[in-house]
């Protein structure tokens, strides 16, 4: 069986997502043994990016890119990679949905760039500039790219086939989808490789794995209310985002006692926050839902904190 | 937030000659952390901005979560602080590792001149040999195992909460972490061997890191215990000239009198400087007001480390470098060595008291006082986060100083040091682009966090202009 050709972009993202790939360890050794990578930038020294523009047009197997798109540049290589692959992945939760970055997409861009190259309190700027993408410095021209002004998932710039959550993903749930992918055991186009089950079916709070019925939610609690006992947190009040979540990370952050903030991307349907906010009205009392509006004064960034850039809402104009 | 990643760019300026005239360092992203963090309960922040970068992310976990502390107007317990400083010091080793063995030490073990395909990790094992290089992986990722056990998630951590922690060590886990530890030391020790055998004892090396091409005359910054020690977790930020005298020391909200961000239209990065100096532009050598942070900036403003075996390394070093502060920036990577065995060393003290097991992981908050600074020493420099919030403990403002930010206008002037030796009559190659690299690889850039993980080297750019202005030779690496 000849090796499956397998390229890696980190686009616009932390790298947190490549870190979860070497964590795989002695299993990312032994997957090379079936995978031949072709093209990993810019992590890899001597893949450049005409090496990929040389490539024949579906000659790579598999791409992974993770980070979502906001620069021009990000967006060329994201085409070029499309053009090259028979099967692309948006590689965690910045490629799939925008991620954190994508928070930005509540602002406008003159917005953000005021605030870090104007207001803040460290900043000397007397006579208010802000970087330029051309500047002249004693006759020579220095030039910057420009951003765009609203962050990308990957599929709202070239066609995905299919999406893993997590930011990062868990290095377990990167292991099954690597082995779904070298045997080519591959769901629909355009499905999620997840395990399909939500964040509560792996916790070991879960009322209904002690056979329990949720009990409404009556009062709401931030995290730093008070310490949560063994049980649901949500039923204590915190705002686990769990039932509406992916849980392909095995419910790793209600073991250490802190909410789940939704990064694993929704566990069906589209839209992350409409999702949670419609299984939070249905588990909690009109008195647990005031007090949530009153104490989360931004809920759309509690929701959408990862999943802005694909969500109905979007951003401001 | 102006933590700028992806690729860097460098503009070298020939005169009429082909000569050296210039060189400019430039970063090209921008996502702007400050301004979309409002609106979040603090408490959500420290899980939030673990995500400016998945290398370093343990860091801006802790200094988020020690501004946190701040705005709850609270000390964290014993507890949990003893846990804090043990996760930093693990995420300490796991990163320090990664830098040396992708990015500083291919340089010296496969050669400054060696072909660029062969001079990164994989070379490095050619070299070094797969055992020990399969060794020294196991090891690192011992510290992996403990940053996982207490931080949650094993990349985004989100155990840190204002006044302490959300999960208390138990004792099965204590004994488990000591056991990963000393795997750790050994490695620290390792480490060390290799960078005695493969530089100190080779004469055209140490030329390199104690010649006048690497280095540049700034004034440094670090945090010292009460015992002028370095600590990474928690301490005083001391600040030193170019001489070595001590010209400043602050806590928290302080550092907004003595550090200023200077915006300069051609870099999405600010220029940090020393604000009792003014701003002087990008200069070096006596009087200058850039200062420069991380690993040897640490050892140069401190008088010892605060563990045995490091202490003895540390000592060695300013002994073979002969001044102190050191203005050699190829000793980054020295002292960088040395700070893995430190923490090492940490983690293995901190995992055998067995109170840290102690269940008093989260102090009571007291009032909102509506504003908290968060500083430590990332691998890479002084950290600093500071929020501004309601009464209720609803971000309104931000600002963050990452440690890049303040090496920003060092790594500029390393390049002009090194460009200006290299450039001359035109002759421009492929050798200068790896001497270049060689100049700012020691402060470790945090522009595009992968470079940081795996075989890789910085993705730069080089484009060098001819007197007229025209482009005469563009190089990349990527």
């Amino acid at each position: 069986m000849s090796k499956i050709k397998l390229a890696i972009y980190l686009s616009a993202g932390c790298a947190g997502c490549e870190m979860a790939l070497v964590d795989l360890s002695e299993k990312l050794i032994d997957a090379l043994e079936n995978i031949e990578i072709v093209w990993w930038t810019p992590t890899v020294v001597d893949l450049k990016y005409k090496d990929l523009e040389n490539l024949e047009d579906k000659s790579i197997d598999v791409a992974l890119v993770d980070g979502a798109v906001r620069l021009s540049e990000q967006e060329h290589v994201i085409k070029i990679l499309r053009q090259k692959t028979k099967v692309l992945v948006a590689f965690g939760a910045c490629a799939a949905m925008g991620g954190v970055p994508g928070l930005a997409n509540f602002h406008k861009r003159e917005e953000l760039l005021e605030t870090a190259y104007i207001n803040t309190w460290s900043t000397d700027n007397p006579d208010g500039v802000l970087p330029q993408t051309e500047y002249d410095v004693n006759g020579s021209k220095l030039t910057l790219p420009e951003f765009y002004g609203e962050v990308k998932a990957l599929h709202q710039v070239v066609d995905v086939d299919y999406f893993i959550g997590g930011c990062p993903p868990h290095h377990d749930h990167v292991a099954v989808a690597v082995e779904a992918i070298i045997k080519g055991e591959l769901p629909p186009k355009g499905s999620w490789i997840t395990s399909g089950k939500s964040v509560c079916d792996s916790c070991r709070r879960n009322p209904a794995q002690k056979g329990e019925i949720r009990k409404p939610i009556e009062k709401v609690r931030r995290t730093i209310e008070g310490t949560p006992d063994e049980e649901c947190l949500l039923q204590q009040g915190y705002l686990c985002l769990g039932p509406v979540t992916q849980g392909d990370c095995g419910g790793s952050c209600p073991q250490v006692n802190i909410p789940c903030r939704g990064c694993g991307g929704p566990v069906a349907g589209k839209d992350f926050g409409a999702r949670a906010v419609g299984a939070l009205a249905s588990l909690m009392t009109d008195e647990a839902v005031d007090e949530m509006l009153e104490k989360i004064p931004s809920l759309g960034k509690f929701l959408y904190r990862y999943s802005l850039p694909v969500s109905l809402i979007n951003r401001k104009k | 937030m102006t933590r700028l990643e992806g690729h860097g760019k460098i503009t070298i300026i020939m005169d009429e000659n082909g000569n050296f005239a210039d060189a400019y360092f430039q970063t090209v992203e921008f996502r702007g952390y400050e301004k979309f963090l409002a609106g979040l309960p603090i408490e959500e922040v420290p899980r939030t901005v673990s995500t400016i970068c998945g290398v370093c992310r343990g860091v801006h976990h802790t200094a988020a979560t020690k501004a946190s502390d701040g705005v709850y107007g609270v000390e964290p317990t014993e507890t949990a602080k003893k846990i804090r400083e043990l996760f930093l010091n693990a995420h300490y080793v796991e990163d320090h590792a990664v830098i040396l063995y992708a990015l500083g030490l291919p340089d010296f073990v496969v050669g400054p001149e060696a072909d660029p395909a062969e001079r990164n990790l994989i070379g490095l094992v050619r070299r070094v040999g797969v055992d020990i290089a399969k060794e020294i992986l196991k090891k690192r990722k011992c510290a992996v195992k403990i940053f996982e056990l207490l931080g949650g998630k094993p990349i985004h951590p989100v155990a840190g909460l204002p006044g302490g922690w959300s999960k208390k060590i138990e004792e099965n886990e204590r004994q488990e972490i000591e056991k990963l530890a000393k795997e750790l030391v050994e490695l620290g020790q390792i480490t060390l061997q290799i960078f005695e055998d493969v530089i100190l004892k080779n004469e055209k090396y140490m030329e390199l890191v104690t010649g006048d091409l690497y280095r540049t005359v700034l004034n440094y910054m670090g945090t010292v215990d009460d015992s002028e020690r370095i600590n990474y977790y928690d301490g005083v930020q001391k600040i030193v000239d170019t001489r070595g005298n001590e010209i400043g020391r602050f806590r928290g909200k302080e550092y907004l009198e003595y550090i200023a961000e200077r915006v300069i239209p051609w870099s999405y990065m600010k220029f940090p400087y020393l604000k009792q100096l003014g701003w002087n532009d990008i200069r070096d050598g006596e009087g200058t007001s850039i200062y420069s942070v991380g690993p040897l900036p640490r050892l140069n403003v401190s008088e010892g480390m605060n563990t045995p075996l490091a202490q003895e390394h540390y000592e060695k070093m300013f002994e073979v470098l002969g001044e102190k502060p050191a203005h050699y920036i190829l000793s980054f990577h020295w002292a960088r060595a040395i700070e893995l065995l430190n923490a090492a060393e940490r983690v293995l003290e901190l995992a055998q008291d067995e109170s840290i097991t102690n269940s008093d992981v989260r102090a009571e908050l007291g009032e909102v006082t509506g504003e908290g600074v968060g500083i430590l020493e990332a691998p890479r420099g002084t950290l600093i986060h500071h929020y501004k919030t309601d009464d209720r403990g609803i971000v309104e403002e931000a600002n963050l100083i990452v440690a890049t930010t303040h090496n920003n206008a060092a790594i500029n002037l390393a390049i002009r040091n090194a460009a200006k030796k290299f450039v001359k009559n035109g002759e421009i190659d492929e050798k200068i682009l790896n001497y270049v690299e060689m100049a700012f690889r020691p402060y470790d850039l945090c522009l595009a966090c992968a470079t940081h993980t795996l075989p890789g080297r910085m993705p730069i750019e080089i484009e060098v202009y001819d007197s007229e202005g025209m482009l005469y030779r563009r190089l990349r690496n990527f």
